[in-house]
């Protein structure tokens, strides 16, 4: 069941020169899509199309039925509380001087009744790890610690669909795990559609889907395996490998038996000792 | 310039009973000239409120222990600290944001006129052209541009050009990758280390990319709750020594698979580079395949007839 259909989309912040060029992509309830590309390639132009805080220059995109270009109120209200986008800045999304009012402002903002709310702002805040924060003061974290606050703000309206607009960037590793986790887990338990756009190739292995984005257009689409099997377009494209496939692409040149399907460290050190143990 | 911390300690919002925050507990570093040091640790491990030392961002409280940066005491009172500024460079994380003039040129020279006055415009703009052409930017071209009409990669560029400008001697960025597309991140590690062959002395980079850290630096430091808990090369401070004081830090993915392959018997003797693993990978794939012929003509001698 298609939630979010995109069809030949196309779009100009200038009216010259397209950002996104001709664009059809459809995104099933509960799948879990990578959007990658190199900077500038229109990756988070897309994301800015997919909630409706840009509608396209052309073509047309629809979530759950509801078209981003209509100017019925309404509309727009649908759509905001099915996609939730999460970016790569926090302090560009926290609002609020207290945690739990952050979290707590989308939810009023679409008129979650108060129990509710604390329902919600309990759950958003313990699913990134951040329930011992709630009355503290978004200024006083981290930058990690704040894109989690960031990412709560967004679960707490319980989206369908989750644009993460390289929202791991700034994050340190423990916190970009468990945010993947987290994202996981709504996508696995709650059903949640998740849209990724990340630089992060390891993040890319977590999706069922990849596109691949280049200069406004997808270049690619498939499994995360089969993206990265076609290493020559993906190095044209200036993206580059996961460092595991890298390193097992380096084996092979020498000559070591390692299957091209190794993405993870893990499957290489298994290659890798099976092909050391044939010798 | 010789970086040498001594028992250094700092407190947030010290007089604070509620706010205080130690952030360093009594930290001893010294970073050589012309290394290529790397620094990780977890979120609030206490290694940007190190760094921001460096160029006395942060002050030495009293009887918080000592910091000397070449010939600069910087628990001296009357530590010139225009003159430290100028020879420490600081990138912070998306030093992009920081860009603010109208062209180029100007956002670059800015430093040069706070830190040195003295130069005459023809100095100046000869510096601005330098910097600007060792980041790989073409400057008659650039130079009247805005800094907002360039790419994501181009205006980091800018924002280094803006902080070499002053040719310091040690340039510490932190997290210098972040947010880069893959082609961008690698070309800006191959500037980090062409300046590093040359116009700058020692690089120090914070990092939350293990693989980077590995991949790149001669030594780094890990912090951990305001201390440094290891220091070392990269094999040093990931080995397993260290494990049980890394709290919370991946291990790069040569190192991952190098202990995955002891587990199981097989010894990969490496830098971590990949470049060394592979080399590693290669020397045990000839010194099993001599064991094997060994094992087989040991074998032949031994009158079992059979020939592998």
């Amino acid at each position: 069941m298609e939630i979010l259909k995109a069809e030949n989309v196309s779009f100009s912040y200038d009216q010259k020169n397209y950002a996104v060029k001709n664009v059809s992509l459809s995104v099933n309830e509960g799948e879990y899509l990578a959007v990658i590309g190199h900077n500038g390639s229109g990756k988070s132009t897309l994301a800015r199309l997919f909630n409706a805080l840009l509608t396209p220059t052309a073509g047309s995109i629809t979530v759950d039925g509801y078209s981003t270009a209509d100017k019925d109120k309404t509309a727009l209200f649908e759509i905001r509380k099915r996609v939730g986008v999460v970016f790569q800045n926090p302090d560009n999304q926290l609002v609020a001087s207290i945690v739990e009012d952050d979290v707590a402002f989308g939810p009023e903002n679409i008129g979650i009744k108060r129990e509710e709310i604390d329902e919600r702002i309990d759950y958003a805040l313990k699913a990134v790890g951040m329930e011992g924060f709630r009355k503290s003061s978004p200024t006083r974290l981290s930058g990690g610690q704040k894109q989690r606050i960031a990412i709560a703000g967004v679960l707490a309206l319980k989206p369908r669909i989750l644009v993460l607009d390289e929202s791991t960037a700034m994050l340190d590793p423990q916190g970009r795990k468990e945010i993947l986790s987290v994202v996981k887990k709504l996508n696995r338990e709650d059903n949640v559609a998740v849209i990724a756009i990340t630089h992060y190739m390891e993040e890319v292995l977590a999706a069922d889907r990849v596109a691949v984005i280049n200069d406004g257009e997808i270049a690619m689409q498939g499994t995360p395996a089969e993206i990265f099997s076609r290493i020559k377009e993906i190095k044209a494209m200036g993206l580059e490998l996961p460092l595991a496939a890298y390193i097992a692409e380096k084996l092979r040149e020498k000559g070591f038996d390692i299957p091209a399907s190794v993405m993870t460290e893990e499957e290489l050190a298994e290659a890798l000792c099976e092909s050391l143990r044939k010798i | 310039m010789r970086i040498v911390a001594e028992n250094l300690s700092y407190v947030y919002s010290e007089k604070s009973k509620t706010l205080a925050v130690q952030a360093l507990k009594g930290v001893s570093l010294t970073v050589e000239s012309g290394e290529f040091f790397g620094i990780v640790g977890k979120t609030g491990s206490g290694k940007s409120t190190f760094v921001q030392h460096l160029n006395g961002l942060i002050r030495v409280g009293k009887d918080k222990g000592s910091l000397k940066v070449g010939e600069f005491d910087l628990t001296d009172k009357k530590c010139d600290y225009m003159a430290l500024r100028a020879k420490v460079g600081m990138v912070f994380q998306y030093p992009e944001y920081q860009l603010f003039a109208e062209t180029v040129s100007d956002d670059v020279g800015f430093g040069l006129k706070n830190f040195m006055p003295e130069l005459s415009e023809k100095e100046r703009e000869e510096r601005i052209k330098t910097a600007v052409e060792l980041v790989g930017l073409d400057y008659e071209k650039i130079k009247e541009k805005s800094p907002f009409e360039l790419s994501g990669g181009q205006k980091r560029r800018v924002a280094i050009a803006g902080v070499i400008v002053t040719r310091p001697e040690i340039l510490v960025l932190d997290e210098p990758a972040a947010g880069l597309d893959p082609q961008g991140r690698r070309e800006f590690i191959e500037l980090l280390h062409k300046l590093h062959q040359g116009f700058v002395k020692t690089i120090i980079i914070v990092s939350h990319d293990m693989n980077l850290i590995s991949e790149n630096c001669g030594r780094a430091a890990v912090f951990s709750g305001g201390k440094i808990v290891a220091v070392g090369t990269p094999a040093e401070i990931f080995s397993e020594e260290y494990d049980g004081v890394r709290e919370g830090l991946d291990l790069p993915v040569t190192e991952y698979v190098t202990r995955a392959l002891k587990r199981a018997g097989i010894t990969l003797s490496s830098d971590l580079t990949v470049k060394g693993f592979i080399a590693a990978a290669e020397n045990a794939a000839a010194k099993s395949a001599e064991k094997r012929e060994g094992t087989a003509a040991g074998r032949a001698r031994g009158g079992t007839g059979e020939e592998e």
